[in-house]
C-alpha cells in the first residue's frame, strides 16, 4: 500500500510517543544508571564502569538461569508448535461447533497467569489434586515441591495447558485463509493427505506459524508468574528462570549493579528476537497488502 | 470456473473427509466419532479439567476438601464465595483490579487511536523505527521493569495507587493496542478518507463519525485485549502497590503463603478472576488469534 508522505501525522503519534517514553525510556535510563555505578548505601553512588557487566557475563549464576531459559523455552516450543498445528487441523471448519471449540480453546489463554499457577499447584497437589492423587493411586512417585524432575514436568505441561491453544489458534485461522479450490486441486491429482499438508496447508500457514513461534519464544522467555506461583523458583533453583532470578536479585536483595547489567543484557536479547519478528511481520504485511 | 467449484457443496471441508461422502449421507453421520472429534475431545478434556478441578474445589468446604478425595462435591456449599463478596479484603482487591484496568485500557485506547490512524496512512519520517520500537516494549520483561517502575512511582508519589498501576501497564498495552488498531486500519480503503475529506469535513468531526463506526470491532477486540492483558498481568501490579490499590492476584498470593490452608476461598478466588474472560469470550472469539498476534492474522 502506499502511503502519501505527511511529516504532521508526527503530531497524531505524540500522545503515545509521551507516554510510552514515560513508562518505558526513563525507567530504562534508571536501569541504565545502577549498571554503571556501585553503591554503600545512603544513596552514594560512585562510578563503576562495565565492571557489572564483566561480574554478570563471568556469574555462573546468570548462565546458569539463561541455560535453564534456554531448554525451557525449545521443550515448550518442540511440544507447543506440532501440538497446536495437529490440533487445528482436527478443529471443525465452521458452524456452532468450530465457535464452541473456539470458545473452550480460548478460556485457558485468559486466565491470570497467577490462577494459571494456583490451579496446577492445587491440580497437582497429591493430597487434594486431580492430577497428583491418580498419579499416586497408579504408584508414581510425583512430587513436584520436591522432586526437579516433577516441577520441571509440572511447569512444562502447565505451559502447554496454557499456551497450545494460541499457536491452536494461529494455524487454524491461516487454514481458513485457504481457498476451497486448492483443496478441489489436490483432490483430482490424488494427492495423500500428507502431501496435501506438505503443499498446500503448511506453505500457507508458513507466515502465521512464524508469528506464533516467535510469540511463543518471547513470552516463554520473559515467564514470570506461573512457575514461580507453582513452585517458587525450586526446588533448588532448579526452576529458577531468567525473569525469576532477576526478581529475584532486584527485588529481594535489592543487588541493584548485577540486576541492572542483567536486566540490560536480558533486553538486548529481546531486542534482537523482537527484530526478527518485525521483519517477518512486515514482510507478511507485504505479502498479503499488495 | 474457479467461481463454480469455489461454492461445490461440501468442499469446505478437509479432503480426507470430501472423498466418499455425499452432503446429504454426511449430515446423517454427523453424530458418529471421527478421528477429528476424538482428538478435539481429549484435547478439550485436556484443558478443561484442571479449570474443573478449580470450580469443583470452590464449592466444597475447607473440611471436605481436606478430609478426603472425591470427584464432585459432596455438599454443595456457596460459603466460600460468600466469604470472598462479603470480606472487604478480598472483594476490594477485585475493585481495585476493575479500577486500573479500565483506566488502563481507556487510556491506551484514546492515545492508540489517533496514532494507529497515523501509522496505517501516512508515511514520515522515523515511522518505521517507532512503530519497531513501539513492539519492543510489548515484548519487554516485566521483570526489567519493576524495580525501576517502583522508584519512578515512589518519587512521584503515586506509589499504590491505580493510576500508577494503569500507567505502568501501558507500556505493554499501547504498543498492543497501536498494533492491533493499525492491523484493522489497514482493511479500510483510503477512498472514504479523501471523499469525506472533499465532503468538507475537518479531521476530528471525520474520525470521531465516519472513521470510528467503520473500525467498530477493531476498537472492540484492541480494548479487550488491553483489559485481558493488564487483567493477567501480577508482577507489576503487585510490585506497584501495596494496601489502597492491591490487586486481587496479589490479595490471593497473600493468602498462600500466610495460612496455605483455606483452598476453598482460594480456589473461589480464582473462578471469579476467570469470570471477565468467560463473559465476553463469546464475542470475540473470531478476533481473538488476530488480536493475540497484534492484529496480523
Amino acid at each position: 500500500m502506499n502511503k502519501t508522505v505527511n511529516q504532521k501525522a508526527w503530531f497524531l503519534v505524540l500522545p503515545v510517543l509521551i507516554l510510552v517514553g514515560f513508562s518505558a525510556v526513563i525507567p530504562l535510563m534508571t536501569v541504565v544508571n545502577y549498571s554503571v555505578q556501585d553503591t554503600f548505601g545512603n544513596n552514594v553512588f560512585f562510578w563503576a564502569g562495565l565492571d557489572w557487566f564483566r561480574d554478570m557475563l563471568e556469574s555462573e549464576r546468570m548462565w546458569n538461569a539463561l541455560g535453564r531459559q534456554l531448554v525451557f523455552s525449545s521443550i515448550i516450543l518442540a511440544i507447543e508448535v506440532p501440538l497446536g498445528i495437529f490440533v487445528a487441523l482436527n478443529m471443525p471448519k465452521k458452524g456452532f461447533w468450530a465457535s464452541f471449540c473456539l470458545v473452550l480453546m480460548s478460556l485457558p489463554l485468559l486466565i491470570p497467569w497467577n490462577v494459571v499457577g494456583t490451579i496446577w499447584q492445587i491440580f497437582g497437589r497429591v493430597d487434594i489434586g486431580l492430577l497428583g492423587y491418580v498419579l499416586a493411586k497408579l504408584g508414581v512417585n510425583y512430587n513436584y515441591t520436591q522432586n526437579v524432575i516433577d516441577a520441571w514436568a509440572t511447569v512444562i505441561i502447565m505451559d502447554v495447558w496454557h499456551w497450545t491453544s494460541l499457536v491452536a489458534l494461529l494455524a487454524y485461522a491461516g487454514l481458513q485463509s485457504i481457498p476451497d479450490a486448492y483443496y478441489q486441486a489436490a483432490k483430482i491429482d490424488q494427492a495423500s493427505r500428507w502431501k496435501v499438508f506438505r503443499f498446500i496447508e503448511l506453505p500457507k500457514m508458513a507466515g502465521v506459524l512464524m508469528i506464533a513461534i516467535l510469540l511463543r519464544f518471547m513470552d516463554s522467555f520473559m515467564i514470570y508468574t506461573e512457575p514461580f506461583v507453582v513452585t517458587g523458583g525450586g526446588p533448588g533453583n532448579a526452576t529458577t528462570f531468567l525473569s525469576i532470578d532477576l526478581v529475584k536479585m532486584a527485588l529481594g536483595q535489592f543487588d541493584l549493579g548485577p540486576a541492572a547489567a542483567f536486566s540490560l543484557m536480558y533486553f538486548l536479547v529481546i531486542l534482537l528476537i523482537s527484530w526478527v519478528f518485525y521483519t517477518v511481520m512486515t514482510n507478511l504485511d507485504k505479502r498479503d497488502g499488495v | 470456473m474457479s467461481d463454480a467449484t469455489t461454492s461445490a457443496p461440501g468442499a469446505a471441508s478437509i479432503p480426507g473427509d470430501v472423498s466418499a461422502a455425499e452432503p446429504r449421507a454426511r449430515s446423517r453421520r454427523r453424530f458418529r466419532p471421527n478421528g477429528s472429534m476424538i482428538v478435539m475431545a481429549l484435547y478439550l478434556l485436556f484443558l478443561m479439567l484442571p479449570i474443573y478441578w478449580l470450580l469443583n474445589m470452590s464449592l466444597k468446604t475447607n473440611a471436605e476438601i481436606l478430609s478426603g478425595f472425591s470427584l464432585w462435591p459432596r455438599n454443595l456449599t456457596l460459603a466460600n464465595y460468600e466469604k470472598i463478596l462479603t470480606d472487604p479484603s478480598w472483594y476490594m482487591g477485585y475493585v481495585n483490579s476493575i479500577i486500573y484496568v479500565t483506566m488502563n485500557t481507556v487510556i491506551s485506547i484514546s492515545v492508540a487511536l489517533p496514532a494507529a490512524y497515523a501509522f496505517s496512512r501516512y508515511s514520515f519520517m522515523g515511522d518505521k523505527h517507532l512503530f519497531f520500537w513501539l513492539l519492543t516494549n510489548r515484548m519487554a520483561p516485566p521483570a526489567v521493569f519493576a524495580l525501576p517502575f517502583f522508584q519512578l512511582y515512589s518519587s512521584v508519589g503515586l506509589f499504590d495507587t491505580h493510576i500508577a498501576v494503569a500507567l505502568a501497564h501501558t507500556l505493554f498495552n499501547v504498543p498492543l493496542a497501536v498494533w492491533i488498531l493499525e492491523g484493522f486500519m489497514r482493511g479500510v480503503p483510503r477512498e472514504i478518507d479523501e471523499t469525506a475529506y472533499i465532503d468538507g469535513y475537518s479531521f476530528p468531526k471525520f474520525f470521531v463519525k465516519i472513521f470510528m463506526p467503520l473500525i467498530a470491532s477493531g476498537i472492540g477486540v484492541a480494548a479487550f485485549f488491553c483489559f485481558m492483558f493488564s487483567w493477567v498481568e501480577l508482577l507489576l501490579s503487585r510490585t506497584l502497590t501495596s494496601v489502597d490499590a492491591k490487586p486481587i492476584a496479589a490479595t490471593m498470593t497473600r493468602t498462600v503463603s500466610a495460612s496455605g490452608l483455606d483452598w476453598g476461598v482460594l480456589a473461589a478466588a480464582g473462578v471469579l478472576t476467570i469470570l471477565p474472560g468467560a463473559l465476553v469470550i463469546w464475542f470475540v472469539r473470531n478476533y481473538i488469534a488476530k488480536g493475540f498476534a497484534l492484529g496480523r492474522v
